[in-house]
């Protein structure tokens, strides 16, 4: 169907769009302008590539599509690419947000332009890469070298703790993925391949599931992250710049879920049941324990970085709950916390740029002066609160849902982050937003500009869409993830079966 | 025509809301100036400094008035944009669906004509098939008549009471904002859809009780009763997690249709081995306790009297508070079959009932008073709901809709009258001046007390005859607390009138100043008074008598034998529900206007007693004890050490601090000394030759 390799465009488009900002040298102020606007039309072309994507995309077809072989290494480690129904939302979600991010920094990044836009073209390149390898060696690339741009956006351009919190994410994640590189070699001498939808037909042996089951999770668990692994996200968000922030919310922590349900489930089904029991407590923990940490933050980036740990643990849960409920609430709540938790950013952002403080005790009565900004903060706080009628709703309702069934005392616990998330995200409304306006300093504060509600605005339809008529996303993602479960719950009832005729 | 009644208030939520917009935004313009001329500020400058002198004032005047005002603001904003039209178009949108709706309830109720209306597909995924579906059945269209008629002429009254506020589009949008998501909520055909209503009635709740935004206490407020129903929607959210369990469906047909199938099944939940069905009521009742502030959960309710009156009477007195019973009584197939699920409604209904009407008796803020009421009657509706009497409830539903609007309309007339003074401390003889404030009251007073021939006199006592019919373990219960409460209703609801309309005026200034309302207010008070009287008797048969079957049909699943049991019952115990009410009014006469020193004396020789009702138990105060402060020790705690000291200390900060500590170490060894370097070759020089002649070297 395809003529061109239209996935391949996707993924290296935004190289592309870095090497022009490289070769459009020069440091005045005509070479900043244009390489923000080479940068936000690498983006935008990108997305409307990632469009025809969607369009040709056949959301009946449980398999890859769009796939593209060459060879590459050695025998059995090709560059394999092609995308299903659970990774092209993943890759829409990153076309789409990516021209956001690179809006939000027009004004706000002043030094090193260039650079900076160079770090975003190339970590898109490399996230879109993540999500479309069909091979574990180019996937490891892609995953890891991720790491790289996100390193120095946040090193280079962040806050005042920026090294610290730098190096923290850098080596949480790099030692998570050692252990992945192990279990991908272990892979390779048991299935003499490193081609992802040949491995998920190759039976992995019991004991190696088990190993590389847990070397997988070590990588996955610090991205997503899970609780203990997830003290280096805060840091990380406070110290990056916003688009930084909204890029780490939105798609990086993605990158765990996605591993999960690409490796985890359909490769070591039986680890992964057996494993079940500790990612539900490690879910059930961090949604009530990182809902009460934040309720006691003082900084705004940090009160919805730890709501973000809290979030994904709704999506693990559902995820390995093994059902389909919860695994397409999980595939569903990834995309919507991408919007909620990335626009709940750049709202922060919003104000930062005015009065260049995070602090909650700062503000106080915004709606005062700023209208507009409050109607849409309150829109994506409600739907971090998961308030139906938002997407935030749907992806925390089926997630629960589909867990419910598997295991009571899980959805039972992992559903006091409903009454959690209520206080603590109200809390930081009423700070921010409501009240009198008594502080001298807020009281020049504008409303949004322009460029802030041409950002913001499409969010807000977005996520009130996907929260009235999530079909589209359901939809896509619905024929792969039947095939998931369905393959997850035969190899696991295969293996009961199997024990209880001994 | 349901379509059009469900989402006409949406439409004018949205054309108000854009007005609302629009109107703030052109007097807060946005910074596209500052970006764009960042540099040349002086303007700017003097511009802002303006604006903090402005700010001053308005925040001075709001302090000022916080004390005992209802409104926030003070008056130096000028009203937004387009008011009057916002108004109009909500208000005019909301008396079109509340005509549609009475003529729904003639074709569902009498014609037997049911809707059910597919819109759009929501949820899809595996068996789980969610659909926005808009079904009206008898059960529905008495809803659909409660609210639309009570919002469109708590519509017409806010025109007129929010006259003096800047924000009136807001106002209006919020307002039929509510309306849209109580009509979502009662049109609903699944359990997901219902939740929708239910939290979407919260939120705008949470926007309406916060609607002055600048007062603290409201925000508290607002944010008290989001969470507090949050608590009860965990409940709510479990309960439809276990229906989807056991049934594979959301869809009410689908459940009713298994649920016989269900009796005797049993769920592991936590190590409890529950019945599947009397489980999974009491997790769904959980969330009707928190919408309809039941026991337990009651505390946001007076709290949510920080609001704009309008807004207690629809929200917190005719409507989203009545969504609990609603819920009941839509899930009575469910209920029906888990008697001891009904058991517990039953006696939380009853203590309700009773606690509510205790803290009434004492308190001195006139809309915590109806407040409080409210509580108890919701008790009431919740006794009838545990006795199977489903359409009894319903019947007081429909009946304190009007009276209890009325009776919060009329103290906001009052309030209106007094510039905005709420204590019954500083009101008295009243009735000179706004004469007609005083008749509506009165009349209310009558209904909700049981006065015969009033709405409130056939529904009430059907409850408390139901109660007392019923073969539920606390029937007895029941019955006595809503007695007992009939007396404690008649007593406050009295005294209430008592201390705001007769006796002395205890304020000279306002009582001078007193004047009757406008007639945007006049009128809806009027209409409701007329309700309150004819909402009773021609529908007793509907509801409470032998037209019941014919009626609602399939709608609610009654106890089969209430009914009738409920009209053998002994004379003398229907007639006591009218003789608590005559004692109620006597002993409030006595205290009030014979004897006015009375209740001080009482209140001095039990001043335990006295404190504890009018602290309301102590529920605000043992609540912040054993949950909100513990929430935030612990959360700090995690936080501080969890995250801080323990996963950082021993995790990458750790790791870091000993990788540091370890190259410290090494460096010292390095000291440049070529003696050392000397030293240490000859000490290693001769280990290695030890270690080969000795060790590994000798074999």
């Amino acid at each position: 169907m395809t003529t061109w390799p239209i996935l391949s465009v996707t993924t290296f488009l935004p190289l592309v769009g870095a090497l022009i900002v490289y070769l459009s040298r020069g440091d005045d102020e005509a070479a900043r302008r244009n390489s923000r606007w080479i940068a936000l039309w690498t983006t935008l072309i990108t997305f409307a590539v990632s469009v025809i994507l969607v369009m040709r995309f056949d959301p009946s077809n449980p398999d890859f599509q769009f796939v593209e072989k060459a060879n590459w290494l050695a025998t059995g480690i090709t560059y394999h690419m092609g995308v299903d129904g659970i990774s092209l939302p993943l890759v829409i979600l990153t076309t789409a947000v990516m021209p956001f991010c690179i809006v939000a920094s027009w004004k706000a990044i002043t030094n090193r332009v260039r650079e900076y836009m160079m770090a975003f073209l190339i970590l898109e390149t490399l996230m879109i890469g993540t999500f479309s390898a069909l091979d574990l060696v180019l996937f490891y690339l892609f995953f890891e070298g991720g790491l790289i741009p996100m390193f120095l956006i946040i090193g280079v351009w962040g806050g005042p703790r920026r090294v610290y919190a730098s190096f923290k994410f850098f080596l949480y994640t790099l030692l998570g993925s050692v252990l992945m590189l192990l279990a991908i070699m272990a892979l390779y001498w048991n299935g003499g391949t490193t081609d992802i939808p040949t491995l998920m037909h190759t039976a992995v042996p019991r004991s190696l599931q088990t190993w590389a089951w847990l070397a997988f999770f070590a990588s996955f668990a610090v991205k997503m992250p899970m609780w203990p692994v997830h003290t280096w996200l805060p840091d990380a968000h406070v110290e990056a710049p916003t688009a930084g922030s909204v890029v780490l919310a939105a798609i990086l922590l993605k990158m765990g879920g996605y591993g999960f349900l690409r490796f985890s489930l359909p490769m070591f089904p039986l680890a992964s049941h057996d494993f079940a029991p500790l990612v539900f407590t490690l879910s059930a923990i961090a949604i009530i324990y990182t809902s009460l940490v934040a309720l006691m933050q003082e900084d705004m980036k940090k009160l919805i970085a730890y709501s973000s740990v809290a979030h994904m643990g709704f999506v693990t849960m559902g995820i390995f709950a093994g059902t389909m409920q919860g695994v397409a609430g999980g595939v569903f709540q990834m995309i919507s916390h991408g919007i909620v938790s990335g626009a709940l950013f750049l709202c922060v952002g919003v104000v930062y740029d005015r009065l260049h403080t995070r602090e909650i005790a700062a503000y106080g009565g915004l709606v005062n002066r700023m209208p507009l900004y409050a109607m849409t903060f309150m829109v994506f706080t409600m739907a971090n609160v998961g308030l139906p009628g938002t997407s935030g709703f749907v992806g925390e309702f089926m997630t629960l849902l589909g867990t419910f069934k598997v295991s009571i005392p899980t959805a039972f616990f992992a559903s006091f982050g409903v009454i959690l998330s209520a206080a603590y995200a109200l809390w930081l409304y009423r700070k921010v937003v409501f009240g009198a306006l008594v502080k001298p300093q807020l009281a020049s504060m504008k409303d949004l500009t322009l460029r802030e509600c041409v950002i913001l605005f499409p969010m807000i339809a977005l996520t009130i869409l996907f929260g009235v008529y999530p079909k589209p996303v359901l939809d896509m993602s619905a024929a792969s993830v039947q095939q998931l479960v369905n393959n997850y719950n035969t190899a696991v009832t295969a293996v009961k079966a199997a024990a209880l005729l001994q | 025509m349901v379509q059009a009644i469900v989402f006409l208030p949406l439409l004018g939520a949205i054309l108000a809301g854009l007005i609302a917009l629009f109107g703030a935004h052109a007097r807060n313009p946005s910074g596209d100036e500052l970006d764009h001329h960042g540099g040349h500020g002086h303007g700017a400058h003097a511009h802002a400094s303006d604006k903090i002198n402005e700010d001053a004032s308005v925040i001075h005047e709001s302090h000022h008035d916080d004390a005992h005002d209802d409104h926030g603001h003070g008056p130096t904003e000028p009203p937004a944009a387009g008011s009057r039209a916002a108004e109009l178009i909500t208000t005019g949108l909301l008396f079109v669906s509340a005509a549609l709706s009475w003529m729904t309830l003639v074709d569902v109720g009498f014609m037997h004509h049911d809707y059910r209306i597919q819109l759009l597909p929501w949820i899809f995924s595996g068996d789980l098939q969610v659909w926005w579906t808009l079904r009206v059945d008898t059960l529905t269209a008495v809803m659909l008549v409660v609210v639309t008629t009570v919002s469109s002429l708590v519509h017409l009254y806010s025109i007129g009471y929010m006259d003096e506020d800047p924000n009136r589009p807001r106002f209006f949008g919020y307002l039929s904002l509510f309306t849209f998501a109580m009509l979502m909520l009662v049109t609903a055909d699944n359990l997901v859809q219902l939740f929708f209503g239910w939290e979407g009635v919260g939120l705008a709740s949470y926007l309406l009780i916060g609607f002055w935004y600048q007062k603290p206490s409201a925000n508290a407020a607002a944010i008290k009763a989001f969470v507090v129903n949050r608590v009860g929607d965990f409940g709510f959210a479990l309960g439809i997690f276990a229906v989807f369990m056991l049934v594979g469906s959301t869809d009410f047909e689908t459940i009713f249709h298994a649920a016989p199938g269900l009796t005797g099944k049993t769920i592991n939940f936590l190590g409890w081995h529950a019945d599947a069905l009397t489980l999974t009521c009491l997790l769904l009742f959980m969330g009707a306790m928190g919408k309809s502030a039941q026991f337990l959960l009651h505390t946001w309710l007076p709290d949510a009297m920080e609001g704009p009156t309008p807004v207690s009477a629809l929200i917190h007195a005719a409507t989203m508070v009545t969504a609990g019973v609603f819920m009941v009584a839509r899930l009575s197939p469910l209920f029906e079959l888990a008697p001891n699920a009904q058991a517990v409604v039953m006696f939380f209904g009853a203590t309700t009932a009773f606690f509510a009407a205790t803290i009434g008796l004492v308190q001195n803020d006139i809309k915590r008073i109806v407040a409080y009421s409210t509580c108890s009657q919701l008790g009431y509706m919740f006794v009838a709901m545990g006795a199977g009497a489903y359409s009894v409830g319903m019947f007081h539903l429909f009946t304190h809709a009007f009276f209890k609007a009325l009776l919060f309309l009329g103290s906001g007339s009052v309030i209106y009258a007094m510039h905005h003074e709420q204590d019954i401390r500083n009101m008295g003889g009243l009735w000179k001046k706004i004469p007609y404030t005083y008749a509506v009251m009165v009349v209310g007073t009558l209904a909700l007390t049981g006065f015969p021939l009033t709405a409130g006199y056939f529904s009430k006592d059907a409850i408390i005859e139901s109660a007392y019919a019923s073969h539920n373990p606390f029937a007895v219960y029941g019955f006595l607390m809503t007695i007992i409460a009939a007396g404690l209703t008649s007593f406050y609801s009295w005294r209430l009138i008592f201390k705001t309309f007769h006796g002395e005026p205890h304020d000279e200034h306002h009582y001078d100043a007193a004047h009757e309302a406008p007639l945007w207010i006049l009128i809806p008070i009027g209409v409701l008074a007329v309700g309150s009287f004819v909402a009773g008797l021609p529908f007793k048969e509907l509801f409470a008598g032998h037209g019941v079957e014919e009626f609602f049909r399939e709608s609610v699943k009654m106890n089969p034998h209430i009914i009738e049991e409920m009209h053998h019952i002994p004379q003398t115990i229907a007639f006591l529900p009218t003789v608590m009410m005559v004692l109620g009014f006597l002993v409030s006469y006595l205290f009030y206007i014979r004897r006015p020193y009375l209740p001080v004396e009482l209140a001095n020789t039990q001043p335990m007693l006295y404190q504890f009702l009018l602290n309301k138990w102590y529920f605000d105060e043992l609540y912040d004890v054993i949950f909100v402060r513990p929430a935030k020790w612990i959360g700090y705690q995690l936080w501080k050490k969890g995250d801080g000291f323990i996963i950082d200390g021993f995790g990458p900060d750790g790791v870091s601090a000993r990788v540091l500590d370890v190259t410290r170490n090494v460096v010292k060894i390095q000291t440049g000394y070529l003696y050392h370097y000397a030293f240490a070759m000859l000490i290693g020089a001769a280990g290695l030759i030890t270690w080969f002649m000795f060790g590994f070297g000798g074999q």
